[in-house]
């Protein structure tokens, strides 16, 4: 027996109303109903943070997040970060810093580092290593993204 | 997509109570970070699932008339770890908060979630023995208050009857006023990794001696436990490097380690005694030494 339930949702700034399977997450609707495929599944089980994405601003992983909790809620993923074709500083200081190897874990890292300046505090090294701490990278040893969230936040001042 | 069968999201505690009630084979669901792991593992099937998230102001977190601090149920441990009140009176609260997990988790999991599934490394249950604090369980008959210390049944098993609700932690001012303390969660990794062993002391001083010690463990026996041998050697002697390590020792006696692939039970009374004595002598650095009773 398949359960559907009607939820709203703001995603990247726009508004959506659909029905979702009670037991669907909220990354399969993302993916697989909005096509916001930036939002990648990697363990499923809230360890690698490949599918974190910002709900009311906080980086939350995806894949353990039912889809009817989203009722009401403001999404963002990695699509809602560049505005007009612009990079966001976070998405430039990854770049510039060569902070991406083969770009798995990228979209959740630019997230969380979103939040962090968006946060307006300010944050000891340790402390963004802390931040960062919920995102496995297989690729590059984390010293250029901890380098790039750095500038990020460096940017802001 | 999860094996669930029928998800309830009530709007009111009283709703979620009757729901209970009138349907006990539905699961309680507050973050969601060990139920719907347990369903991605199979552990759990064909779930009907009671979500508390809908309620408003069950993550409340306040200091009462009479001094107790009440955390509700669903704060979340990133909400505990920023929460002013809880960083200037159970500071050691904040520290056990600030390690479970990763941010994503800490923005997801909740107190309440993290007592009520039972896990001896719940990072926040040594603390929570420590501070002494009490758990208030709402049914729809009354709601009754038990010490945290009487709620472990036994691994994964706690004294939740099928119609109760935990709503609130409370922790009254005699847990926790005057005191100074520390928390180690030792693991692997720094972060994203379940705790070897949990160490939470806190302890009131007065002429240069324990007047009151309290020392909390997690992953050193099927429950989270308080080391009454311990304790009951370091009050009224001396603060010393001497004291704190045989306090250490005698730590070991109160614990039940077990081998697991995580670590052995030699590993783990190794870990007892080193870290009880290291818990507790940063607990008396932070306190400024001696004279904090």
């Amino acid at each position: 027996m398949d359960k559907y339930e009607k939820i709203s949702m703001v995603v990247n700034g726009k508004a959506y109303s659909l029905e979702v399977d009670i037991r669907e997450s909220l990354l399969e609707v993302l993916r697989n109903r909005l096509h916001l495929t930036g939002v990648k599944q990697g363990c499923s089980v809230g360890e690698c943070g490949a599918c974190t994405v910002l709900i009311d601003g906080l980086p939350v992983n995806s894949c353990i997040y039912l889809a009817v909790w989203a009722d009401g809620r403001k999404i963002t993923t990695i699509e809602g970060v560049s505005k007009e074709g612009e990079l966001s500083k976070v998405q430039q200081a990854f770049v510039d810093e060569g902070a991406v190897q083969c770009g798995f874990c990228t979209p959740g890292l630019v997230l969380t580092a979103t939040a962090l300046t968006e946060s307006g505090r300010k944050y000891s090294d340790e402390e963004i290593k802390r931040e960062i701490s919920g995102h496995l990278c297989r690729c590059t040893g984390y010293s250029k993204i901890f380098n790039a969230v750095k500038r990020a936040l460096d940017a802001d001042c | 997509m999860f094996d669930i069968v029928n998800i309830e999201k009530p709007g009111t505690l009283e709703a979620a109570l009757e729901m209970l009630s009138r349907n006990p084979e539905l699961k309680i669901i507050a973050g969601g970070t060990d139920v719907l792991i347990k369903m991605r593992n199979g552990a759990l099937e064909e779930a009907e699932l009671l979500s508390l998230r809908n309620i408003p102001g069950m993550d409340e977190i306040r200091i009462l008339d009479n001094g107790t601090i009440s955390i509700g149920a669903m704060a979340t441990f990133a909400k505990i770890a920023r929460s002013s009140i809880i960083n200037e009176n159970l500071p050691v609260l904040s520290e056990a908060a600030v390690s479970v997990g990763g941010p994503q988790i800490r923005n997801m999991a909740t107190i309440g979630g993290n007592i009520c599934n039972g896990a001896v490394s719940a990072d926040s249950a040594a603390t929570l023995l420590a501070y002494n604090a009490e758990l208030k369980l709402l049914s729809r008959s009354g709601s009754r208050t038990v010490p945290v210390s009487e709620f472990y049944a036994g691994p994964g098993k706690v004294n939740l009857l099928p119609a109760e609700i935990l709503t609130d932690i409370l922790i009254p001012e005699a847990g926790y006023g005057r005191t100074s303390g520390c928390y180690i969660k030792y693991s692997g990794r720094k972060a994203m990794d379940i705790a070897m062993l949990g160490v939470s002391a806190v302890y009131k001083a007065e002429g240069g001696k324990f007047s009151d010690v309290r020392i909390a463990l997690g992953v050193a026996a099927p429950v989270p436990i308080r080391c009454s041998e311990a304790e009951a050697y370091a009050i009224g002697k001396e603060i010393s490097d001497e004291t704190m390590k045989e306090t250490g020792r005698y730590a070991v006696k109160s614990s039940r380690a077990r081998d697991s692939w995580r670590a052995s039970k030699a590993y783990r009374e190794h870990l007892i005694e080193v870290l009880v004595f290291r818990a507790l002598k940063e607990a008396v650095i932070r306190g400024g030494g001696v004279d904090i009773g």
